[in-house]
């Protein structure tokens, strides 16, 4: 978690909002550091975490469910599976929906009945969207599997959801663009990192443009926008004003 | 980070070089690493596998790639788990020597080779690997050692010393003297070494004659053939940790040649779009899920040039870890370029991943150049030549503005404009 991008963001892991779809967009770079400021931010609202955020005892205590794609993808490749797998549509010639994706979503988040609450509200946090249209499901699929979870999680369950989708830039990616388009038009807040127009520098690593909007109400105000730079360093990323790396002043 | 914890469990084992690089605390991305025994070590403890090394900077076990100054680029060598995507240049020139420097380099540091190819029978690829510099004092403990690769003990520490015959322009740190060789590209491998190693081959003509049985799916045949034909090899031979009395751990170094090309059975390379369109990134899905819960490392070389949508070749960076595109300048209107006179084409660094860490090993300089002498392949740092003289024509001065203008951001120099003023 990164406290200067709390900062900016205006917001703590105490008293963070509920029910909001977050979009992380990066297009020219990597925006992995977003995924992890987030990852950290949410387990670090659980409460219980005493110094820093360690994965492996978030994973023992429950808190954090880990589905790896990659690790799935294999066993299902290469075994027949008898019940249905979450990631089913590998096997399958024209992948139809991701609907045992969701169902493993849903099975996953579902508030335990009786003993402690594992969460206050969950989070659903999915790394890299477009790695699924490369798997050969379609677009349209694929935004279909987003509005059940956002269905379930934002509305149901009172949780958030994080997203991150890369964006092609100036290669058309049709699909992608769909993908991007859509899944923007139902986030509260998009966090797009975009590496410098003038390309590499060793000091500005990108640009982070953050956008507040309000879906569910048509554009009568102005969406709030702001636009910083950034350095990547070894544990944390500082953030400023464009033009004002230290490197410059 | 399981994968330096495999490694570094064995730290009190004799002979050890690798000490426990990896931080004690966790950092936030934990990376899926190969699974080794490690609770019941009731056999013999892991030693350190030869020809690899831990990052400096995230504890990630790292082989060479056969050439010292892409190690240095990429930030110390390639990380066991991860694919090095190579673009192929257009007349496939140049990277099928990249290519045979990283499998040379697992002959020579002893790991196992997985070869694959559409084109050319394996057995015919590693016969023109290209022969490991030596010096000429060690040569006969060379021949001795490799006489002496039968026996299990004494094939970790193999002498070979290299002598830098031109030493790259680009700085490169302090090399171990069993991480990185310099190859001779004009001379063969040893008969001795190829036979002395342990490779398997896989060619798609020979595979793919028996009958497929399995349920359709949207990857090309000979797609899933390979994919069997690598897991199968990781299983049996005990790679991803599952066979615990082995001896001895190694590494698989798995070599993919012209993926995507029409040979494979793709048609991404002939139509925009394709039935198959998405078999590739498939491939390059399960495979890299396959590489991340096994001591192996792959490089692919892929003609992405011949890649009619634009979108595929995204989507495959995407889903590659290392990316660099070779650029030749055979047949471009560079070569008679002033500026390019004494290198063979540009090597651009696409992509590096973040392993474990929020930053990489980015260089700082974008421009690299590589060129095929004689004997090496170097890669070295482009820069304008010095403008020293007093009467240099206008015409030339001309030329190199117009050529700064087409070397890419990063580089510090001022870009000219088309007036040259005198001062």
């Amino acid at each position: 978690m990164f406290v200067e991008l709390n900062n900016l963001l205006n917001t703590t892991p105490d008293r963070a909002e509920q029910g909001k779809l977050t979009l992380l967009c990066d297009a020219k770079t990597d925006g992995s550091f977003l995924v992890h400021h987030f990852l950290s931010f949410y387990l670090k609202g659980m409460g219980r975490i005493d110094a820093g955020v360690n994965l492996t005892v978030a994973r023992e205590r429950g808190q954090l469910v880990f589905l790896e794609g990659l690790k799935s993808a294999v066993d299902v490749f290469f075994q027949t599976q008898e019940e249905p797998h979450p990631l089913q549509f590998l096997r399958e010639a024209n992948a139809g929906n991701l609907k045992p994706l969701f169902e493993f979503v849903r099975e996953a988040l579902k508030p335990v009945d009786g003993g402690e609450a594992r969460w206050t509200y969950p989070v659903l946090l999915v790394d890299d969207l477009s790695v699924l249209l490369s798997l050969g499901v379609g677009a349209v699929a694929v935004l279909d599997f987003i509005h059940y979870c956002r269905a379930t999680v934002c509305w149901e369950l009172k949780g958030n959801m994080v997203i991150l989708v890369h964006d092609s830039g100036d290669v058309e990616d049709e699909e992608n663009d769909i993908l991007l388009n859509g899944v923007s038009h139902q986030s509260h807040l998009i966090l797009r990192a975009e590496g410098l127009a003038t390309g590499f520098c060793r000091d500005v690593h990108g640009q982070l443009r953050i956008l507040w909007r309000r879906p569910s109400q048509p554009t009568a105000q102005r969406d709030q926008s702001l636009t910083y730079q950034y350095k990547i360093q070894d544990k944390s990323v500082s953030f400023f004003a464009k033009g004002m790396s230290p490197a410059v002043l | 980070m399981a994968a330096v914890a495999s490694c570094g469990s064995g730290a009190g084992s004799t002979g050890s070089a690798v000490a426990t690089a990896s931080k004690s605390n966790v950092t936030s991305f934990q990376r899926r690493g190969p699974r080794a025994s490690g609770t019941n070590d009731s056999g013999p403890r892991l030693v350190s596998i030869a020809g690899t090394r831990p990052s400096v900077r995230n504890g990630q076990l790292l082989v060479s790639t056969g050439l010292p100054a892409l190690d240095q680029l990429l930030g110390g060598g390639l990380a066991i788990g991860t694919v090095l995507l190579i673009e192929e240049d257009k007349y496939n020139i140049y990277s099928p020597l990249l290519f045979k420097c990283f499998l040379a380099e697992g002959i020579v540091n002893g790991h196992t080779l997985l070869v694959a190819s559409a084109k050319e029978d394996p057995a015919n690829i590693l016969q023109e690997l290209p022969a490991p510099l030596l010096d000429d004092n060690s040569k006969k403990e060379f021949d001795e050692d490799v006489y002496n690769h039968k026996t299990p003990e004494s094939n970790i520490k193999m002498k070979i010393a290299w002598r830098y015959q031109l030493l790259p322009k680009m700085e490169i740190g302090p090399v171990s003297s069993r991480f990185g060789h310099y190859y001779d590209a004009s001379k063969r491998i040893p008969q001795e070494l190829i036979e002395a190693s342990n490779w398997h081959g896989f060619f798609l003509p020979e595979k793919i004659s028996s009958t497929l049985k399995v349920e359709p799916c949207s990857l090309t045949p000979g797609y899933i053939k390979l994919l069997q034909f690598i897991q199968n090899i990781i299983s049996e031979e005990g790679f991803d940790g599952s066979n615990p009395q082995k001896k001895q751990r190694n590494v698989l170094r798995i070599g993919i040649q012209n993926l995507g090309s029409p040979l494979w059975g793709d048609d991404i390379c002939c139509a925009e779009n394709g039935s198959n369109s998405h078999s590739l990134t498939k491939f390059l899905y399960v495979l890299r899920g396959l590489l991340r819960t096994s001591l192996s490392a792959c490089i692919i070389t892929m003609p992405t040039h011949l890649i009619q949508n634009k979108a595929i070749i995204a989507r495959v960076t995407n889903l590659s870890d290392i990316v660099i595109g070779l650029e030749s300048f055979i047949g471009s209107e560079r070569e008679t370029n002033p500026l390019y006179k004494d290198y063979h084409g540009l090597i651009h660094i696409r992509q590096i991943p973040r392993l474990n860490n929020l930053i990489c090993d980015e260089s700082d300089v974008k421009d690299l150049a590589f060129k095929l002498k004689r004997k090496l392949f170097t890669i070295e740092r482009l820069h304008l030549p010095p403008d020293l003289s007093d009467t240099v024509s206008r015409s030339s001065k001309q030329d190199l503005a117009e050529s700064t203008k087409r070397l890419g951001p990063g580089c510090g120099m001022m870009a000219g404009g088309k007036k040259h003023l005198d001062f």
